[in-house]
């Protein structure tokens, strides 16, 4: 009898334990549906560096987005300030499960550099974002574990699946009411101790359907640093093609 | 003198362009003019080997660029000038960099005028890159190079890209004079260099290349044939040193393999003519450790081998070497960088360990340290022996307009 109860007891959390993980990984997918079909994008943004000691350094780039519903995202991005960087590049390829494609262009000796993806805990820029904060955010790269249901919002906790992230967890806010577009984001290190939260800004809806912030603020709580990424424009209505994400492209900016 | 004035008008040019518009209202095109303003100080470390040579090279640069585009960004004129003025007369020279036009449409490109281009993957040596000479006075690593005429097409399709060029001039070495480093016994002028072609700078160079990236593999393939960039020196000839550009066919291979930290490279090249043929390899990694301990700093480690069948004949130093050399990033607001590296005879006692070191400071400066030291040089290598008192240090502050 005793081992009965026990036995329930224990299908029980194993059930709620997976019921979470499913309810977790459905609220991602919605997230991933909601925001499908932009076809491609380009924004310009200023990022602003904050130090402990509120000494502020600013930089200026333009990113260009291609969605592929296959393969992860193809983006460029190219940096027009501080001066010494103007007409520094990137072009990554992002991928599902594998590491990302990625090259580098160095203007001044007219090089293209491939480069390898495998640093993704490391700070892009000298920024408070690593370069897996900035990559395409796809529902394969994590498991999941729902957390609760605050009036629209679901927070869903996020285990990256590539031992190579610089995090055990991340605990992400969606809101269900507005496309499911995140809210914020906690960063636990490899201690699992709280290193970073995200929180994004003045959302607007674009084509009717897709939420973009126009403020995005990471606070690292351990360095006491800081780093707003503003976006000063969005536009839909580029049509992008694969030919605008070469080496070639890279390469005229 | 000639030089100077050229110098001024374009100084000129530059600046009433910067002023008209500021004028223009209309905006159917971007525009953008910079300039760098560089101020570099160069002290050799050593008394020098001849007598009208200095310790001290103080020196000024100016990079003016200019790049008008219209119709989307689909056309564009991309000017970018370089003005040196140093203790070593022949180091004080101009150059365009880039004065070429522009065209995209789709998936191929139309470039006509002077252009740089690069081609290539090692960090040691750069044996592929063919199309653009080398402006030697400008930096001892090679990696200043000339503007060079060019009529270049690429186009991009599912099987990789492929770019034709023609190149209707070649343009000669810059080679120091006097009282420059760098130099041999012998001071041999730029215009002494000879050709072996009789149509001498306007033989007809052809060069094409074709690079295609799958998965985590980079190749190129490239071809040129046409007078070489490299002047075939002959150091026993009866004035003591003779030169002459030969006409070669070049065949070249790039290769990189991406996998994870570890970047695989290799580079080769067969050159082959009247005159000469030999193969040469540049073969090795890069490692990197990233983001150690969570700071922030990556360090990578390269190791990369250097062989030239052309042995002492070669106008370089690498022959049978090894490189070793280590890159440290520190990825904090101001892009701290270091690149150590020793490049080792592997035969001979000589060694060349550089130091490269670069840091903004503030938004619009950039402090850059470049230091070369030659070592226990043998005497018995013919190119490098003329620089065994040559070992500097370099500090360059960098003004961005």
């Amino acid at each position: 009898m005793k081992n009965t109860v026990l036995t329930m007891v224990l299908l029980l959390t194993v059930y709620t334990a997976s019921q979470a993980q499913d309810r977790g990984l459905e609220i991602a997918i919605a997230a991933e549906k909601a925001d499908m079909g932009f076809k491609s994008s380009a924004s310009t943004l200023k990022m602003v560096l904050k130090n402990k000691n509120g000494q502020v350094s600013e930089r200026a780039l333009e990113v260009r987005t291609l969605e592929l519903v296959e393969d992860g995202d193809k983006s460029l991005i190219v940096f027009s300030s501080p001066k010494d960087v103007k007409g520094t590049s990137t072009l990554t390829y992002t991928h599902k499960i594998e590491p990302d494609d990625q090259w580098l262009y160095l203007p001044s000796i007219k090089r293209v550099k491939r480069i390898s993806s495998s640093n993704k805990s490391g700070p892009f820029v000298g920024s408070e974002f690593a370069y897996e904060d900035l990559s395409s955010q796809e529902v394969e790269k994590y498991t999941y574990k729902f957390l609760k249901e605050q009036n629209n919002y679901l927070v869903v906790e996020q285990y990256p699946v590539d031992p190579k992230s610089g995090y055990t967890r991340r605990v992400v806010t969606y809101n269900q009411d507005a496309g499911y577009r995140i809210e914020s984001i906690d960063f636990y290190d490899r201690k699992n101790a709280l290193l970073k939260t995200l929180t994004y800004a003045n959302y607007n809806l674009y084509k009717n359907k897709f939420w973009r912030a126009a403020e995005l603020h990471m606070v690292n709580h351990q360095s006491k640093k800081e780093t707003q990424l503003q976006f000063l424009s969005y536009d839909f209505d580029v049509n992008l093609t694969d030919d605008d994400f070469t080496q070639n492209a890279l390469k005229r900016n | 003198m000639m030089k100077k004035h050229i110098i001024y008008i374009l100084v000129g040019l530059f600046l009433s362009v910067a002023n008209a518009q500021n004028d223009t209202i209309v905006k159917v095109h971007n525009h953008d003019l910079e300039l760098d303003v560089e101020l570099e100080n160069r002290y050799f470390l050593e008394a020098p080997a001849f007598n009208d040579q200095k310790r001290y090279y103080p020196s000024v640069a100016l990079r003016p660029k200019y790049t008008l585009d219209w119709n989307d960004g689909d056309h564009s004129m991309n000017i970018e000038g370089f003005v040196r003025m140093d203790r070593d007369d022949e180091r004080t020279h101009f150059d365009f960099r880039e004065f070429y036009f522009h065209k995209v449409r789709g998936n191929w490109e139309l470039s006509i005028g002077l252009k740089k281009v690069f081609w290539g993957v090692t960090e040691s040596n750069h044996l592929v890159d063919i199309i653009n000479q080398t402006d030697a006075i400008e930096s001892f690593d090679g990696e200043e190079k000339l503007g060079q005429p060019m009529v270049q097409f690429s186009i991009y399709t599912n099987l990789g890209t492929l770019d034709l060029f023609y190149l209707p001039y070649h343009r000669k070495r810059t080679l120091p004079g006097a009282k420059g480093r760098f130099r041999f016994p012998i001071i041999i002028n730029t215009d002494d260099v000879l050709y072996e072609s009789a149509a001498q700078e306007w033989h007809q160079d052809v060069a094409l290349r074709y690079n295609n990236s799958f998965n985590s593999v980079d190749l190129g393939l490239s071809y040129f044939y046409g007078t070489g960039r490299e002047p075939l020196v002959q150091f026993d000839a009866p004035s003591g040193i003779s030169a002459l550009y030969p006409v070669i066919h070049q065949v070249g291979l790039d290769l990189q393999i991406t996998n994870n930290a570890f970047l695989w490279k290799l580079e080769s090249i067969y050159r082959s003519g009247e005159l000469q043929n030999f193969l040469a390899l540049t073969a090795g990694f890069e490692y990197t450790i990233g983001n150690i301990k969570s700071s922030g700093i990556d360090v990578g480690l390269i190791m990369e081998y250097l062989y030239d069948d052309r042995g002492d004949l070669a106008f370089n130093a690498l022959q049978n070497d090894c490189f070793l050399g280590s890159r440290i990033a520190f990825n904090d607001v101001q892009d701290t960088s270091i690149l150590l590296g020793v490049i080792s005879d592997l035969e001979r006692s000589s060694k060349i360990i550089g130091i490269e070191a670069s840091r903004r400071l503030g938004e619009s400066m950039k402090l850059e340290l470049e230091g070369r030291i030659f070592s226990r040089i043998d005497h018995n290598e013919l190119f490098l022996s003329n620089f065994r008192k040559d070992s500097f240090i370099g500090l360059t502050l960098i003004k961005y307009f």
